[in-house]
């Protein structure tokens, strides 16, 4: 296509320059975030905008690896992170293999079961009840299994499913596959690309716990990070445990290097998935 | 195709076998039997997420029934005296419930009022770019805040918003303006959420409008510019008519959620100096039933939000058809 018309290239350049203002403003926050977790805190108190840090030090750093409820919340977190992750990919693959077979009895009444809870839900006292009669309550499990499957990342993962050629299935059906070995041997590794997004999608949000933490999680030993960065950064200085004035005049450093220290895992990883997304999402919303 | 509904034949057979035909009904569930014995790997697979759905949203959904029980935590939802109506009563009679109420279709409306254009506008934008690499550039760096926590930008917001040391307030000292509380004073917190609510979820939602754009065939541009469509014509009457249906969807879910106005954002940013704008649904839910320990009157709320939820679900999708769009379901 072209664009010759004088109209068309000031459009075109006013596009640019706008989406790329766009971005600056959606980045910039996180920019400063990095700049005061590495500045000290005369730089911080002195200068009004500091784009570039003029002196580094990382003092904060240091203090912040030095605290052992840091390092408990990480392996709180890793650990639902990766286990949890793995258990929502079992009973989302699983149920949807499944519901992605023509024709199945019974399928589409199941189906219809899971959306449903999409649209109507008990609440949250109700279901806060289920997890203490579980004996659930200040346990790992509950940050795990109250959320472990997404309708929306069922739904996608189906239509993936459905999408794939029919005559591989039937073929390995002839030659005496059972629904288990084709989904292992078969479908799985062709549909590598949906399945690391959809694993992307659970350990993002694993990761990010702390809705079912702060209902169900009251033990400071077993706090995932996300409580532990909220205690940091909202509760006083004088909650610091043990670090008196040194992490007094950390302050606003300290609480930045955290919050580098929440995100950088998940700013590195996210944009290897990208490619995935759109055409994970484009399949996904294709309805039937 | 179709192997699913195919009998396995030697099953066949050996029902043949039997001197008398076993009757009519027999014979069905017979085959029933069949049926699901020959797809029993396929029904395996689903137990697991069924369990799951059992648990966690079905059994929660019969739980609900505390919000007409005094529920005490010794005797049980099954043991637990009912109370009727009683708690509806209550909290309908509660100046605070409506407030709770009004602030969340606030903020919500808000919310859907700014939040909805936002990220079709957005990709609307970028599908005009043609330099694949700026494109995917601006692409990767809207998406970044959806995977960031509200706890993490909860405390990047404080930073930057700050009345003494904010980078905003100093960039309007800076032009002689005075300091804004944006998250301390009543009359800026439903702005500042609303607005950072769109910076963390405009880039993602762009997604499934650029997945509906890419889906458009090139030939219908192609005839458009033969035609003597400038670019404007094309997006009015080409773009924008065929991601209509997607746009509609979109619309439906979010008029579903018309109750939602945010737990984790608002929780992590608001304070008791703020609750009177600032208080929501679930907030208010959690602060009675788990601060407060009442169990019930929380269950009450929860209640009532999900059914007011699902009827705007319903009404949507059903206008929705109405006007020749496809809906939800």
């Amino acid at each position: 296509m072209h664009y010759t018309s004088r109209a068309g290239k000031l459009f075109d350049a006013f596009n640019i320059g706008f989406l790329a203002i766009v971005a600056i403003v959606t980045v910039y926050p996180f920019w400063d975030t990095f700049v005061v977790s590495i500045i000290p805190l005369e730089e911080y108190l002195g200068s009004s905008i500091h784009f570039f840090p003029k002196k580094v030090t990382f003092e904060a750093y240091s203090y912040l690896f030095s605290m052992s409820e840091l390092w408990t919340s990480y392996g709180v977190t890793l650990f639902v992170t990766v286990v949890g992750t793995a258990i929502s990919m079992f009973l989302t693959v699983t149920a949807a293999y499944a519901l992605s077979r023509p024709g199945l009895k019974g399928s589409r009444v199941i189906m219809f079961l899971f959306v449903f809870t999409m649209m109507f839900s008990g609440g949250i006292i109700p279901t806060y009840l289920v997890v203490k009669n579980l004996g659930m309550m200040n346990t790992v499990w509950a940050l795990i299994f109250p959320s472990a499957l997404a309708t929306y990342n069922l739904i996608i993962m189906k239509n993936f499913f459905n999408a794939l050629p029919d005559g591989l299935v039937e073929a390995a059906r002839i030659d005496g596959c059972n629904d288990l070995r084709i989904l292992y041997k078969i479908v799985i590794p062709l549909s590598l690309p949906a399945i690391s997004t959809i694993t992307l999608f659970y350990a993002v949000t694993r990761w990010n716990e702390f809705f079912n933490a702060i209902f169900f999680i009251s033990d400071k030993e077993l706090w995932p990070l996300q409580l532990f960065l909220r205690s940091m950064l909202f509760e006083n200085e004088s909650s610091y445990s043990g670090g008196g004035d040194n992490a007094f005049l950390l302050g606003p450093s300290i609480k930045m290097a955290t919050v580098m220290a929440a995100s950088i895992p998940v700013m590195l990883i996210y944009p290897f998935f990208q490619k995935y997304f759109t055409n994970g999402v484009l399949i996904g919303a294709v309805k039937e | 195709m179709e192997f699913v509904d195919s009998e396995p034949a030697l099953n066949e057979a050996a029902l043949q076998k039997t001197a008398v035909r076993p009757p009519e009904r027999v014979r069905k569930r017979a085959s029933l039997f069949r049926y699901i014995w020959f797809n029993r790997y396929l029904y395996i697979m689903l137990v697991p997420a069924l369990v799951y759905y059992l648990i966690f949203h079905y059994i929660p959904m019969y739980g609900a029934i505390v919000a007409f029980k005094d529920f005490s935590i010794t005797k049980g939802i099954l043991g637990s005296d009912w109370a009727g109506f009683e708690h509806f009563r209550y909290l309908f009679s509660q100046d605070k419930f409506w407030e709770v109420i009004k602030n969340t279709v606030i903020i919500s409306l808000y919310r859907l009022t700014f939040g909805f254009p936002a990220p079709i506008i957005a990709a609307l934008l970028l599908n005009e770019v043609r330099a694949k690499f700026f494109k995917q550039s601006i692409q990767t760096v809207i998406y970044l805040p959806h995977f960031i926590s509200w706890v993490i930008l909860g405390g990047i917001l404080i930073n930057l918003l700050s009345t003494d040391s904010g980078v905003v307030n100093n960039i309007i000292k800076a032009f002689g303006g005075t300091p804004i509380g944006f998250l301390s004073e009543e009359a800026y917190f439903r702005t500042t959420l609303v607005f950072s609510m769109i910076w963390k979820e405009f880039g993602w939602n762009t997604i499934i409008y650029i997945a509906a754009l890419a889906g458009i065939s090139p030939h219908l541009y192609e005839a458009a510019v033969i035609d003597g469509a400038n670019r404007l014509q094309r997006l009015l009457y080409l773009t924008i008519p065929l991601i209509r249906s997607t746009i509609v969807l979109i619309l439906i879910l979010r008029l579903g959620g018309i109750m939602e106005a945010g737990f984790e954002q608002i929780f992590v940013l608001y304070h008791p100096g703020v609750y009177r704008v600032s208080d929501i649904i679930d907030t208010y839910v959690y602060r009675i039933g788990l601060t407060d320990g009442r169990f019930s009157l929380a269950a009450a709320v929860g209640l009532f939000k999900s059914l007011i939820n699902f009827t705007l679900l319903v009404l949507a999708n059903w206008l929705s058809r109405r006007l020749g769009e496809q809906g939800v379901y």
